[in-house]
């Protein structure tokens, strides 16, 4: 089922929930939302589930406006933060629930339930937790049948809220790995609400990136990783290093090192700052022709396929540590030791006007 | 004794228990089995005699019968009541959970006499109840209009922190999944509720048996039709017939424990029923 969402808005009181959201989610997707606490991620699901109701704005499910339709005729299946299972029924009755309130007419046979409930316990591995309690199972195993329990009455699309937030780092990633597959599998159009970008950039086909209310940028994991719209998304999808520097007619430059910013071709001088992301720095011992900037290392972390430098920058004002990330082969090469001077070189550069620098201006 | 000893970072297992036993027996055990020595003085003709005479058994039916109505009333009406107060916000919202706790803490013989002047032909409320043809107060509906006031709070306190704890995620996860709001209240909210609903209604009920004060007031106290077994008691008590006033208490104490007997077993079975299947 295709969803689409116009001109959709929420306020509580004086905090603006949802700010005029426009999104079509096509369908068969599997659809990340993204964006820390606050920032409405939440609100949109459950608006879209019919739990919120939206102050303006449509929701169309299969271009058919469902804003006053009921929460229990969308057809729509929702997993909680906090898998919200009924705990005085076993795992079978609660996955069974969905069938077993429908008006008679349509309920099937308690050997269709039967049959329909086993499957769907085999579906989640957990066939042999039948007859147990909410309470007796671990956290990952409750999500698994709260999932299974969404799954019983055939929705045509599947929301869920954090539905890894309340588990511990290791079930977390088993279980995303283990929801792609089973998205694929099924091809139902899901949205899920997160507020860890590794989980959304690995699971979903697309990321809807929301920050106050708003929609910053729509995109695959690749688009808005490597080409994030702006600078909130850079900062909030995984470590960047910043830079200040200044930009004129399609060059740019940080101290000593000028770049090339092609995309900035026909702007006037102006402040910026700019983002580099870990991997994207060349380190080397000496200067080799090209400009480089003087850092120092100041911490080495060695553990693991990737080695962690961090360094700060010889004789300048700014003493942030820049984050770099060197393949174990390089690191050997370069044989590099905490007090070791280095040179730096930046990759790839993204430029955007300096917000504090701007706001001088304004002022 | 070593076999219960549980290492614990708190110290004092053995004095605690020890003062527990000593603090029990003092308070409870030891005056208990007083009323069952002293009701020994009797044969058992005697005995029997004394608690099947017509008037007692009256009195029983009448404080068994109209506790037993009020306790069923207040838990239909506490939960009704501790719904509310969880579930909706409205203005003197405190004021009236504050309220609840006032039989609590009313002299029994106040809430007597005001439900009595309420109650009366002449009262609030029996002025306009009396041409009806209801009469309240000194019949056995006023002992069960008693007893309903002072067990209310029994059965809101104890279902309260329980409705408290289902998460509002339980009722949109049953909405989502189809449910009517007759269906997650049958299958979700009641089933979840019902152990400290049970609690509620044996403490009220226990209460009601057990109630003088605020009854005797209301009751008129007429002998087979308005008089409670507690005021049986005291008009032996006053005619200096100690054996008899602890026979008929003995008969109390046995019904009284064995009601309480069959509620903690209906209850543990239905915990038992509900966690370990």
């Amino acid at each position: 089922m295709s969803i689409e969402i116009s001109n959709l808005s929420k306020q509580f009181g004086s905090f603006v929930a949802l700010d005029h959201i426009h999104l079509a989610i096509k369908p068969g997707e599997l659809l990340a939302l993204l964006g820390p606490s606050g920032s409405g991620k939440t609100t949109l699901l459950r608006v879209i589930a019919g739990l919120e109701t939206a102050d303006s704005g449509q929701v169309l499910f299969n271009n058919e406006d469902s804003t006053s339709k009921h929460v229990r005729d969308r057809q729509v299946g929702f997993v909680f933060q906090h898998y919200a299972l009924f705990r005085n029924m076993t795992i079978f009755e609660n996955v069974a629930f969905g069938l077993r309130v429908r008006p008679k007419k349509h309920r099937p046979t308690s050997q269709e339930i039967d049959q329909r409930v086993t499957h769907l316990l085999k579906l989640v591995q957990l066939d042999w937790l039948a007859d147990r309690y909410p309470h007796q199972l671990s956290g990952g195993q409750r999500q698994r049948i709260a999932l299974a329990r969404a799954l019983a009455v055939e929705p045509k699309v599947l929301l869920l809220d954090e539905p890894f937030g309340a588990l511990d780092a290791k079930v977390r990633k088993e279980l995303r790995a283990w929801l792609r597959k089973l998205h694929d599998d099924m091809h139902i159009t899901s949205i899920f609400v997160t507020h860890d970008q590794e989980e959304a950039l690995e699971v979903a086909d697309r990321v809807v990136v929301m920050n106050q209310g708003r929609i910053e940028q729509i995109g695959t994991p690749d688009e808005v990783y490597e080409k994030p719209a702006n600078p909130f998304i850079y900062e909030f999808l995984g470590h960047v290093n910043l830079f200040h520097g200044r930009v004129q007619r399609g060059r740019a430059w940080i101290d000593n090192i000028e770049i090339h910013a092609p995309e900035h071709a026909e702007a006037d001088a102006f402040e910026a700052i700019a983002y580099v992301r870990p991997h994207e720095i060349e380190v080397e011992r000496e200067i080799n022709g090209e400009p480089a900037l003087a850092a120092r290392v100041v911490h080495v972390l060695s553990t693991g396929r990737v080695v962690k430098l961090e360094l700060v920058r010889n004789n300048h004002q700014n003493q942030d540590t820049i984050q770099v990330e060197l393949s174990k082969e390089r690191f050997r090469a370069l044989q590099l030791a905490k007090g070791d001077k280095v040179y730096i070189r930046p990759r790839r550069l993204d430029f955007f006007p300096d917000p504090a620098n701007q706001s001088l201006l304004a002022s | 004794m070593s076999t219960f000893k549980q290492y614990s970072v708190l110290p004092g297992f053995s004095l605690a228990l020890g003062f527990t036993l000593l603090y029990l027996s003092l308070i409870v055990l030891i005056p208990l089995s007083a009323t069952f020595i002293q009701t020994a003085e009797l044969s058992w003709q005697e005995f029997w005699a004394t608690v099947t005479a017509p008037r007692v058994v009256a009195s029983y039916r009448l404080t068994f019968g109209a506790s037993l109505a009020a306790a069923l009333v207040n838990a239909v009406f506490g939960l009704l009541v501790a719904w509310v107060l969880v579930r909706y916000r409205f203005p003197g919202k405190r004021f009236v959970d504050a309220l609840i706790d006032l039989p609590f803490a009313l002299p029994t013989a106040v809430a007597g006499i005001t439900l009595t002047a309420i109650y009366a032909g002449n009262g609030w409320i029996g002025q306009y109840l009396e041409p009806l043809g209801v009469k309240i107060a000194y019949t056995p509906l006023g002992v069960f209009v008693a007893l309903t006031f002072i067990g209310l709070p029994f059965v809101v306190r104890t279902v309260q922190p329980v409705l408290e704890d289902i998460e509002p995620e339980l009722e949109e996860a049953a909405a989502m999944l189809g449910a009517t709001r007759l269906q997650t209240f049958q299958r979700i909210i009641f089933p979840t509720v019902l152990p400290a609903l049970t609690t509620g209604f044996a403490l009220a009920f226990a209460r009601a048996i057990g109630e003088y004060g605020s009854v005797i007031f209301i009751a008129g106290n007429m002998p087979m039709i308005s008089e409670i077994t507690p005021l049986l008691i005291i008009t032996k008590l006053e005619q200096y017939d100690y054996t008899g006033a602890t026979a008929i208490a003995v008969v109390m104490l046995v019904i009284s424990f064995a009601l309480l007997l069959i509620i903690n077993v209906l209850q543990w079975w239905n915990r038992h029923r509900n966690s370990l299947a």
